[in-house]
């Protein structure tokens, strides 16, 4: 056994060890914090995969906000002074849980272990076909052109998403602020970091953007970057949130899935819904990225916040 | 240091792996939050699967398609997720409960 395999075989024991204790974890607060260890060590998985792209939204996304999502959640559960007993089914149900999800995990390590060795995948096909379009990160390529579909659907999602948890705001706190206001010590670590961080994040979302065409990265990364940063500014009690009134806001959401809507709509004159014109292809790309990569930024921070709670 | 084959079958088998823990927490948690918990461990377990499938070699490195379907994936699963979310606090400050009483929503339904 070499040692990349080892080294391979130490992460997927982590991996497997921090999702055991995310499920079953006594303490509510303990489950989400070993989840999002969970999270950090699937980032690393994928970076061994070589898929930097993927690893990159998994750390952002998949560990980053979803933890802040939960840990919100945890503290606004106790708030509202819910229950927060681990209560353990009856053993009966265990015990038929466990058999059907081993049967599942074997039925697919089966199909996983019959499948014929060697493997092309469509990587040869996006590789030619990426030349024309001066975009040279396959990734963004798959997202932005030849799937662009897939993230023009995906981006509205996004939006669909917001729209689905505002609707759950009662009527007396429309139009208002989401969350609870944040009182940071002033001469604490959270207002300094609230200060020091938020021009780092900004270099380093217009750097992403920019790099996803040619290196991993991305509209979608550099946009949790963003996110992360309106949060953490939130946080450390210096700026509020906005009003979700706000036209500004509501025209920063709806900008990103517009503009790329828009330029899809006006690829039909060059043959087909989302096709580019080969010559316009590379500037239409970084237009829709760049755009989009606000919008999404502005709707995952709002999704963070979660409905109005308070008057404007 | 690359990863091999080997390694991503390592991982695909992990994947597999996850689904069925995942599988298993979403079953016998009755608290809403640790079955979003759990539904984010399955999402993660086949997107794991699907990418670790995806995986040409050292130096190629895994297949742009999958890598690009499942980023798509990794920000549909943050959107359910937030939406999930929303619907627990609501039935958290309405209703004191973080848990679905099927018989109770059984009852209501009767009535």
């Amino acid at each position: 056994m070499n040692a990349a395999l080892l080294l391979d075989a130490g992460l997927c024991l982590l991996i497997l060890t921090a999702a055991v204790l995310a499920m079953t974890g006594r303490d509510l607060f303990g489950a989400i914090a070993f989840f999002i260890v969970y999270g950090i060590l699937i980032a690393l998985a994928w970076v061994r995969l070589e898929a930097v792209d993927v690893a990159l939204a998994e750390a952002a996304i998949g560990a980053g906000l979803t933890g802040v999502l939960l840990i919100g959640a945890w503290s606004l559960l106790r708030r509202a002074g819910v229950s927060e007993a681990h209560e353990l089914s009856h053993w009966g149900l265990r015990l038929v849980a466990g058999l059907a999800s081993a049967a599942t995990t074997v039925v697919l390590a089966a199909a996983v272990l019959a499948l014929p060795p060697g493997r092309e995948g469509l990587a040869p096909l996006v590789t030619e076909r990426l030349a024309d379009h001066g975009v040279s990160n396959p990734v963004t390529g798959v997202l932005l052109d030849f799937r662009a579909y897939d993230t023009l659907m995906e981006s509205i999602v996004l939006l669909v998403a917001l729209v689905a948890v505002w609707a759950l705001t009662p009527a007396s706190a429309w139009g208002g602020v989401p969350g609870m206001r944040q009182h940071a010590r002033p001469d604490g670590v959270l207002a300094m970091f609230g200060r020091l961080l938020p021009p780092i994040g900004l270099v380093m979302a217009v750097y992403l953007v920019w790099a996803g065409s040619s290196q991993p990265g991305g509209a979608f990364q550099a946009g949790t970057v963003l996110a992360a940063v309106w949060l953490l500014v939130v946080m450390a009690g210096i700026y509020d949130e906005p009003p979700i009134s706000s036209g500004l806001l509501r025209t920063a959401l709806v900008a990103g899935p517009a503009v790329f809507l828009a330029i899809g709509i006006a690829g039909l004159g060059a043959g087909a819904l989302l096709a580019y014109p080969d010559e316009y292809a590379y500037g239409l790309i970084l237009l829709i990225e760049f755009t989009l990569t606000f919008s999404i930024g502005a709707t995952l921070a709002l999704l963070v916040a979660g409905r109005a709670r308070r008057a404007a | 240091m690359m990863a091999t084959i080997d390694s991503a079958l390592l991982f695909a088998l992990t994947g597999c792996v996850l689904i069925g823990l995942g599988l298993y927490g979403f079953i016998v948690h009755a608290h809403l939050l640790r079955r979003i918990l759990a539904f984010n461990v399955i999402g993660s377990g086949i997107f794991l699967l699907f990418g670790a499938l995806g995986y040409l070699g050292a130096g190629q490195g895994t297949d742009p398609v999958p890598q690009a379907l499942i980023i798509t994936g990794i920000v549909v699963a943050l959107s359910l997720t937030a939406f999930a979310i929303a619907l627990v606090i609501k039935l958290a400050e309405e209703e004191k409960t973080a848990v679905l009483d099927a018989a109770k929503t059984a009852e209501d339904l009767h009535e």
